[in-house]
């Protein structure tokens, strides 16, 4: 158990500094940096000035000596200085982390609660009509961009109830919390619950005709003991896998949410950094996303060898 | 019930092998085919656009701004006078292709990396697999945000910035497979007749590995197509003056949204219908091809 632990930290590691080479290297094939765009308002940009900018933001050093020291401030905690905005990344990202967090874990909460009961409810009723609309529906999730439906609902609120969802100013109460929050949760939770229904489904069919539940039926139990004492707690083990791993994946969603909803997140202002080839910015938040991910696949694989005792580990 | 569908899949296997096949096929999975003839709608209104179209996408008319569905204008026009109507059928042609041309893209490449990996295994394998685990370290609109806004906006550099990412997924399926197929008496008995690995690797062990990767293709051309629709969103996808699904959202949804709620809803239902039918097809494909349901 030990060695396999280790074995799979080393590897996390070393894949985490191929990421940072790969992050690296993609940013700096763009074929303009940030001195271009700064000064493309003012549409002429004398080379000398240029040449002075570069040196001051360390763009003119050979491009490995670049990467040690952005590395090697990564390992101390100093993440460089912005280059749009002049400031240390760390404190323009540090009060962001929290807005996306909260979003993170309010659409993580709507996923399970959406989509754990209506694929438990899918499968013990499958194929009867209900089935086929959840599993309708569920597909319509998947289907849906996400800045549609987020879209969608900022309109279908604003013809309804007068008020819009976007993040105006930071909510100061909990039915604002609740709007500016929980709505755009619900927005991004939605495909991660259309997925876990999926999943959910067809876990709990798998189960259900294994010759234990059947056993439980001949024993005469009950149908909610033989559902969800026998059948789901053994069909849950693939969905929390996945669970942890759409965690991660839900990045992907909240780029795109935080940006239509107006969000002050890390997300949103990783497409802003991109956008302005602020390449520290870009670089740490990327690295930041890799980490998790890499960290969640991790966790995931633990929690899945601790509640199987089947597994063997090599 | 079986014996009515086996006949007819034996009929229909007489009539002439793939036309058969495909009836057969919309006969018992209905929903699959529903997704299948959406998609080959899709593609009639790509291929034909200009003659079905009624205005040219691009030209702007500032006279006729924001005006709301009427018979000159299926579906209303845009804040440029542009009509929605033709820009969404030409969008199809776009979406549809930059679709296609990723998951094709990053299907073969990683069908080549898979199967070589898998079949070869040793340094090669361990090279490939470290290389796969840093790509799929990333979500897929992440790694494809970076990337297209390293390359630049074009419709070549969406394409390879979508369809990158993709590789490893197609790759580990691939390799899967292949590492279970290759296992087989049929292979060792090849081996023994004097074939050469090549000959082996494509000819016998290949076509035994493509049922999931079929799947999983299909699973990613909805999902290419809403990476696409997600760039062009952000402004980092396909430019103009192509006309793009998701940049058609981007740019009337803050200001224009309320007064024109045509601009939102008729490019988000284009993006979701297309999106949809993938999914369809793609379920209804592994139903069908999933080895442990042929019992």
């Amino acid at each position: 158990m030990k060695t396999f632990l280790i074995h799979r930290f080393l590897l996390t590691i070393v894949t985490l500094f191929g990421m940072s080479v790969l992050i690296f290297v993609l940013l700096r094939l763009a074929p303009g940096n940030i001195v271009d765009i700064l000064f493309d308002s003012a549409g002429y940009v004398d080379p000398v000035d240029k040449k002075a900018i570069e040196r001051e933001l360390g763009m003119d050093r050979p491009y490995h000596e670049q990467y040690l020291t952005w590395m090697g401030g990564l390992l101390r905690g100093d993440l460089g200085k912005s280059y749009r905005l002049e400031t240390q990344a760390w404190a323009v990202i540090a009060p962001r982390i929290p807005v996306t967090l909260q979003l993170a874990a309010w659409a993580m909460a709507v996923a399970v609660l959406l989509g754990v009961p209506a694929g438990v409810i899918s499968a013990v009723r499958q194929d009867s009509p209900l089935d086929y609309v959840l599993r309708v529906v569920s597909l319509s999730g998947l289907s849906m961009p996400a800045f549609w439906l987020g879209l969608l609902i900022i309109l279908f609120m604003v013809y309804n109830f007068g008020t819009s969802p976007i993040y105006m100013r930071a909510p100061q109460n909990f039915t604002e919390h609740l709007k500016l929050i929980g709505i755009p949760a619900l927005a991004v939770g939605f495909r991660s619950s259309a997925l876990i229904m999926r999943l959910t489904r067809s876990s709990m069919l798998e189960v259900l005709r294994q010759d234990y539940v059947r056993t439980a039926w001949a024993k005469g139990q009950s149908q909610r003991r033989v559902h969800y004492h026998h059948a789901l707690k053994n069909a849950m083990l693939p969905v929390i896998t996945v669970i942890g791993i759409e965690f991660a994946f839900l990045v992907g969603g909240l780029v795109i949410t935080e940006t239509v909803f107006n969000i002050p997140g890390v997300a949103r202002f990783l497409v802003q950094a991109i956008l302005y080839r602020d390449y520290p910015i870009v670089q740490n938040l990327v690295m930041f996303i890799a980490i998790i991910v890499v960290l969640m696949n991790f966790l995931v694989d633990l929690i899945y060898v601790w509640l199987d005792p089947r597994i063997q580990l090599r | 019930m079986e014996n009515t569908v086996t006949e007819h899949s034996a009929q229909a296997q007489h009539r002439g092998s793939w036309l058969g096949g495909l009836l057969d096929f919309c006969r018992r999975k209905p929903l699959g085919g529903i997704g299948l003839v959406v998609m080959l709608l899709m593609v009639v209104l790509a291929v034909f656009a200009e003659g079905i179209a009624t205005h040219d996408p691009v030209s702007t008319d500032s006279a006729q701004t924001l005006r709301a569905p009427s018979a000159a204008h299926y579906l209303g026009t845009d804040y440029l006078g542009r009509d929605m109507y033709s820009r969404i059928v030409h969008g199809t042609r776009i979406s549809l292709a930059v679709g296609l041309a990723t998951t094709v893209l990053g299907g073969v490449l990683g069908l080549v990396l898979g199967l070589t990996s898998g079949y070869l295994l040793g340094w090669w394998d361990q090279i490939i697999q470290r290389f796969m685990d840093i790509m799929q370290g990333l979500p897929l609109l992440v790694m494809a945000l970076v990337m297209a806004a390293a390359l630049g906006p074009s419709v070549q550099n969406v394409i390879l910035a979508i369809s990158i990412p993709l590789v490893p997924r197609a790759a580990r399926i691939i390799r899967a497979s292949t590492l279970s197929v290759r296992e087989m008496p049929f292979v060792e008995a090849a081996r023994a007749l004097g074939m050469s690995e090549l000959r082996i690797a494509v000819r016998h062990v290949l076509p035994n590995t493509l049922a999931p990767f079929i799947v999983l293709t299909t699973a990613q051309l909805g999902s290419a197509i809403l990476v696409e629709a997600s760039l062009s969103f952000l402004g980092l996808g396909i430019p103009e003056p192509y006309p793009s699904w998701g940049r058609m959202l981007s740019t009337s949804a803050a200001e224009y949204a309320q007064r024109a709620p045509w601009l939102v809803i008729y490019p988000g239902l284009a993006i979701s219908l297309a999106v949809f039918a993938t999914n369809l097809l793609g379920d209804a494909l592994r139903d069908v091809l999933d080895p442990r349901l042929r019992i």
